[in-house]
């Protein structure tokens, strides 16, 4: 029987990673919007997810002293412009998101990656259902079930967007061996 | 949230109340952008910054085409070129047979004492991306208010009509597509001039012909053109092909589906044709005038 830790198991989030500095986490929303700008149609688009949100959402649940609403706000912002969406309709869905994000931090981060993927997906589907629901009020017709596509895929992108995000933080020199 | 940080921890603003900021500025937004559309001068502004931005993240795409297009093969070549020379011949026999009939019809008209036809003018605009919105029907083209794109001008391709566009940006607009829920176009059959409208239901490959009646004469594979009685689209552009009719006489009215002539998945080249003049005012009926004059008095 392997013996658990005491607090949370022990995952890839307890290596010592390098600090996180305010530019990278502006580096990768950056990448992240431009992914969402990509001029993609059909079956791509259907199940391209909101990369913005990941990361979002990623540094909320991470770095949540280093990411706040503004960022999530702002770039709610420019999704519906670059949509051509109801203005504020992602600002919003961003905004509670991140406030989910920041209020489930310290618990989600003790999961491993499995188990943070079933905190991510109801996560990423509110922020769907906040969407649908503006829409609705403002005369918007339900798009039908595929719609919600985009959360699964973004859910099971998790454990990517963990590595790809972390890969630069992890330390050259392994200070154990130095 | 789960517990209260001693003074010098101080962190601002609880979750909550930031929460609560942020929710109630874009409910503002949402319900002023939705109801009084306030927020075209923020959503241009955005736009402006954003353009560049979208250009970066068009350039794979673009570079990939271009490559793409570099290899093709010489027979591929061969045939289009064939092609587009036997279209030509066609389009150069029509072209000349129409600039009599251009003639002869400005000469009837001025004989009849009728209004002049418009001389259109078009632009040629590229798609720059499909929209991902999933509650509308959009595309985003790369010419906008700087190259003289207005708002409401048709937007047509090789096979007919596309759309309209609704918003302005400076180097970009936003055309809504036919197919878009909220868009209306107002058509006519070709085989006999009788006039309908014809709906977008949302998505792509069908349209809805609304209230025609069951007896309506209308046939599988009638062409509807726009008639032009709106005053934004051009008469006489293809819109649709009439592909099912379900005449139930329980219901007041059949319905009709038909099959979009364009559409933008099929190339990215479109045609923005400019704003028609203005129709001439709709003309107030003589008693809603003297109404007017004379205040109508309730009861007696």
């Amino acid at each position: 029987m392997m013996r658990a830790p005491i607090f949370g198991r022990l995952t890839g989030s307890e290596e010592i990673l390098l600090p996180v500095r305010p530019l990278y986490i502006a580096i990768t929303l950056f990448v992240a919007m431009m992914i969402n700008l990509l001029p993609v149609t059909g079956w791509v688009l259907a199940l391209r997810p909101d990369f913005v949100a990941l990361v979002l959402l990623y540094w909320g649940i991470y770095q949540p002293r280093k990411v706040g609403f503004l960022p999530a706000f702002l770039l709610g912002l420019a999704m519906d412009v670059a949509d051509g969406s109801l203005l504020g309709q992602h600002a919003l869905a961003y905004s509670v998101m991140m406030y989910a994000a920041i209020f489930l931090h310290r618990r989600v981060s003790m999961f491993d990656m499995r188990h943070q993927i079933l905190h991510v997906l109801p996560i990423l589907l509110m922020m769907q259902l906040i969407v649908l629901g503006v829409r609705h009020a403002a005369g918007g017709e339900f798009p039908g079930w595929g719609y919600f596509l985009t959360s699964i895929t973004g859910a099971l992108l998790w454990p990517a967007t963990d590595l790809l995000l972390k890969m630069p933080l992890r330390q050259r020199i392994d200070p154990d061996e130095a | 949230m789960e517990y209260t940080p001693p003074p010098f921890f101080r962190r601002g603003p609880s979750l909550l109340a930031r929460l609560g900021f942020f929710a109630i500025l874009s409910l503002i937004l949402l319900y002023a952008d939705a109801r009084f559309h306030y927020m075209e001068a923020i959503r241009k502004a955005i736009a402006v910054v954003l353009y560049p931005f979208q250009e970066l993240a068009d350039t794979p795409g673009q570079a990939a085409s271009r490559i793409g297009s570099f290899f093709v093969s010489q027979s591929y070549l061969q045939r289009e070129n064939d092609r587009l020379s036997h279209e030509n011949f066609l389009h150069a026999g029509q072209l000349q047979s129409q600039q009599a009939l251009i003639a002869e019809n400005q000469h009837l008209r001025q004989l009849l004492e009728m209004q002049e036809r418009m001389e259109q003018t078009s632009t040629v605009a590229e798609i720059l991306y499909v929209g991902r919105d999933a509650f509308s029907r959009k595309v985003i083209i790369d010419r906008g208010s700087s190259q003289g794109i207005e708002e409401g001008a048709a937007v047509i391709d090789d096979t007919g009509l596309i759309g309209q566009v609704t918003r302005t940006f400076p180097w970009t607009a936003e055309v809504a597509l036919i197919s878009d829920r909220e868009q209306v176009v107002p058509a006519q059959v070709v085989r006999n001039g009788l006039r309908a409208v014809v709906f977008g239901i949302g998505y792509d490959g069908a349209l809805d012909l609304r209230f025609m009646p069951v007896n309506a004469d209308i046939e599988n594979g009638d062409v509807l053109v726009t008639s032009g009685i709106d005053g934004v689209y051009p008469p006489g552009l293809p819109v649709a092909v009439v592909s099912n009719i379900e005449r139930n006489a329980a219901y007041p009215f059949a319905k009709i589906t038909c099959t979009p002539s364009a559409g933008p998945n099929r190339n990215r080249q479109v045609l923005v044709m400019s704003r028609l003049a203005p129709l001439p005012d709709y003309p107030v009926p003589l008693e809603a005038k003297k109404g007017k004059a004379k205040k109508p008095r309730k009861g007696g």
